[in-house]
This record gives C-alpha cells, structure tokens and sequence, in this order.
C-alpha cells in the first residue's frame, strides 16, 4: 500500500511538472498572440498551423545559439543564477490541488502531490526564495545595468511580498486554515472565497504582478533605462531559463489565486448534475484549468494596456498604499468575524 | 529514514557553516550563510516543527538573507579594502569562540540519557503555535512586538536626515 502510494504521488508529480513546462511553453505563443490580437495584427503564423509550432522553434533556437560568458563575470554564479530561478519556480506546484479525488481500483487516489497543512506558507517560502536566482544572476554579470535590475528585482519582491501576506491573512482568517486543499474544498459548489474578499482579491492580485515581475511592474528588466535588466549579459538557454522561470511563475500564480478565490476545481451546480464521483473530478481540473488559463490571460492583457510604473511610484503604491489597504482589510475582516460569530 | 535525512542535512548545515567563515568572498559566505539556514529548516521540518520551518524560510532565508546581499553587493568589496585585523584581536575572538562551545557542550550533557518527549497533535502547526502564543506566551509575545516596533521607529529615524517637529 505504502508503494502504491509512492507511486501515485510520483505519477502526478510527473504529471504536473510535464503540464507546468508545457503550459509555460505555449505562454509564450499566447502571449505573442495576444499581443497580436491587441495591437490588430496577425502575430506568429509561419510555423505549423496559425503558428502552432512557433515554442519549439524557438526553443531550438534557445539551444543553438552561441553562448556568451562575459569574461568578468563569476562564472560559477552566472550558471546558477538562471538554474536557481527556475528550480523555485518549479518547486511551488506540489501544493496545489489540481483536483478532487479520483477512485480507482477501491482506492481513493488525491489529484495533489503533498498536502501540506501550511500549503499557503509553503508557497510563500518558496516564492521569497525566487528571488536569489534573479540577484545572484544579476550581480554575477559583473555589469551595472545587471546589478541595478537584480537590486530593482529584490527591493520590489520583499516590498510586495509585505501587502500579499496581509491581503492573505484575511482570507487565512476567514477559512480557518492554511491547507490550501481544505481551503479549496470550503469554496464547494459557488461559495467562493472571491465573493467575501474581493478586495483582499484585488491586492493579492497586484501584489501577484509585482512578485512576478510583469508589466505593469516589470521595472527589473526596463529595456528603456537598463537595456535588459538582470538579464542583460545572458545569452542562449540561460536567458531562455529566465523568461520561461517568469512564465512558470505566471502560470501558479494563476493557479494559486483561482484556488485561494475562485473556487479551484470546484464549479456551480457540481451536486445536482448527478454525475458519478470520477466525473465530477474530471470535469473539475477542466474547470481548474479553464480557470487558470483566464488568470494567465488577464496577466497578458494587462501587459498589452498599461504602461510600466516609474520606480518611485512602485514603491509608493507599495508601502503607502497597499500595505495600509491591506491592514484595513485585515481590520475590517477581524471586526465582520467578531460581530456575526463565525 | 528520518537518522539518514538528519545525517545529510547535519554534514550539510555544519559544511556550509564553517564556508560561510573560511571564503574569501563575501558573497559567497552570504550564499553559503543562505544554504545554512536552509538546511535548518529542514532540521525544523524532521522535528515536526512545520510552522517554524515555514516561517524560518520566510523570514531569515527569504527577506533577511536577501538585504545582507543586497548590501554586500552594493558596497563592492574587494581585496584592497579586506581589513587585517591585528593578532591579538583575532587569537581573543577564537578564544572566546571556543569558551561559548564549551559551554553549550557542557549544557547539552544530560540530554542523550533522556527519554523522547511527548508531543500532542497539533505540535509545530500553525494551530498549535498559535494557542501557545496567545495563551502561554503572550505576554513577552506582545513584548516581543513592542520591540519591533521600537526599531521600527528608530530606523525610520535615522533614515530621516531632518526631523522636524
């Protein structure tokens, strides 16, 4: 039994480790496509049908190119730098339910690697550890544009990380837990958690763009005043392994606000469609994943709209602005919980 | 497991400890500092202790750790400005160093005799270090943010270069 166990949590790390790097992949095509549809044009189109086949070419591309180590540079935090970033960016999907729980053979099998009972707590270390790849990339460049974008990178992470803890805590206190698989299945049916915290919603989900570093706080690699950023003297697969770590974070982090807000795999009228157990676990991950791919579309969306802050004003919007909204959220939250008594 | 899991991370935690002392290059004694704390908490994480593990890594790993680099790469040390500390200094702190070892040995002496301690449920959770934290302890738990605060304002003081009042 212990060995059957074993197996199926390596099956379904294997599984979301395969799904986390393929859907990372055709981010890239959906952003390029986005970006298209926004500004009316067509976008890739060339390789495969309307383009389908345009990640793999470049991914080649990435592989083949010529790979350039400045000679200044530490050579040994140059190569880790992008690994390191990636490594965090893969760790934090073993918390997430993708589903509900599957019965095979007699035996009830959980579409969830570990179920932590500090799930939550577990994502935020590991989200505050991605940071290192960004710096010691940055700094091992030996190159000042590198320097001052990993120095942007980590002063806005630590900044950011504040408020989402605060926006988290009122969700925390309402649900009682920190397992992000009971919080998931307190939100059964329609009783998502969004409907009682749209405003946490709303910080968690800027605090979500900072810590991933997208537009429209993507100061750490603004080409306009630091020609790439911390990435500026990476080339070929290294580079390659910075921009797919941001897609990777991009695409839990949709997944970890579909599952604190939105319901993760749960969707309305699951009770009443009369469907056997297997079914409804099914159609849940559709529903998981239809839900995280809208998340993953709104990050685009946002990107093609709005311009990039200047960097005081991130740090404004940081301190004086949403860490006291999310105090007051917190305030107010405490106060509903001590009045209605639940 | 669990004897083979402590034997790695204690070569692990002790190695990258004795890096952080013995590199010539700041930066990596903070990253070596960085794999120390990490390796702690998974010390935390054998004991049962999920909560301080968590909070361990936020907090130490995550956001302190990050400002001593960050610092470390901003003041560009290099071998011109390494200060040689006079001789006597340095045979004072192994001295001392090695009087605090002797001590912490000789507190941990009866401890192997010892029979395993009972733990509830809920040790280590974030359940159960919040009751015992608001129960138990809250009094030099308040305490405890007091102080921070305390440093809170003072920083912000001295980061002000006019007060005015």
């Amino acid at each position: 039994m212990e060995m059957l166990f074993l197996l199926d949590k390596t099956v379904i790390a294997f599984v979301a480790f395969a799904i986390t790097l393929l859907i990372a992949t055709y981010s890239t095509y959906a952003e390029r496509k986005v970006a298209a549809f926004m500004q009316d044009r067509v976008g890739p189109d060339r390789a495969g049908p309307f383009g389908i086949l345009q990640p793999l070419a470049d991914a080649g591309k990435f592989f083949f190119k010529e790979e350039i180590i400045p000679n200044t540079s530490d050579k040994f935090l140059f190569i880790i730098g992008p690994g390191i970033s990636m490594l965090t960016a893969l760790m934090t999907s073993v918390v997430i339910p993708w589903g509900g729980t599957l019965q095979i053979a007699g035996r009830d099998i959980s579409l969830q690697v570990a179920d932590l009972n500090i799930g939550v707590l577990y994502v935020f270390a590991v989200v505050s550890l991605g940071v290192y790849g960004i710096m010691i990339g940055g700094w091992a460049s030996n190159n000042k544009y590198s320097l001052l974008g990993a120095v942007r990178a980590s002063s806005q992470m630590i900044s950011y990380e504040l408020s989402m803890g605060l926006a988290l805590i009122a969700l925390i206190m309402m649900t009682g837990t920190l397992s992000l698989k009971e919080i998931v299945d307190q939100q059964h049916g329609m009783n998502w958690n969004v409907f009682y915290q749209p405003f946490g919603f709303l910080l968690f989900i800027i605090c979500a763009f900072a810590e991933c570093n997208r537009t429209p706080f993507d100061l750490p690699e603004c080409e306009a005043e630091l020609v790439g950023g911390y990435h500026t003297e990476y080339s070929s697969m290294k580079l390659g392994f910075y921009m797919f770590a941001e897609y990777i974070n991009m695409f839990i982090s949709s997944a970890f606000m579909a599952s604190l807000y939105f319901g993760g795999y749960n969707f309305p009228f699951m009770d009443s469609l009369g469907l056997s157990q297997n079914a409804i676990t099914i159609i849940g991950v559709f529903v998981f994943f239809l839900k995280i791919f809208f998340f993953i579309f709104v990050f685009m969306w946002i990107r093609w709209t709005i311009p990039r802050f200047r960097y005081d004003q991130l740090m404004k919007l940081g301190w004086q602005w949403m860490i006291p909204l999310a105090l007051l959220n917190v305030f107010v939250t405490g106060l509903v919980i001590l009045l209605t008594g639940n | 497991m669990s004897p083979i899991a402590f034997l790695i991370l204690a070569t692990l935690t002790i190695s990258s400890a004795l890096l952080v002392v013995f590199s010539r290059n700041p930066i990596y004694s903070v990253l070596w500092l960085v794999i120390c704390f990490f390796s702690i908490t998974g010390h935390y994480i054998l004991l049962d202790a999920h909560f301080l593990a968590a909070v361990n890594l936020i907090v130490y790993t995550g956001a302190i750790m990050v400002l001593f680099l960050f610092v470390i790469m901003l003041l560009n040390l290099n071998k011109e400005t390494e200060p040689h500390k006079p001789v006597y200094l340095k045979a004072a702190a192994v001295l001392s160093g090695s009087l605090l070892m002797i001590i912490l040995a000789a507190s941990l002496q009866g401890y192997a005799n010892q029979p395993p301690a009972i733990i509830s449920e809920s040790f280590g959770t974030a359940k159960g270090v919040g009751k015992v934290l608001f129960t138990d302890f809250l009094l030099p738990f308040e305490v405890a943010s007091v102080l921070f605060i305390t440093a809170m304002v003072g920083s912000v003081i001295l980061a002000k270069k006019h007060v005015n009042d």
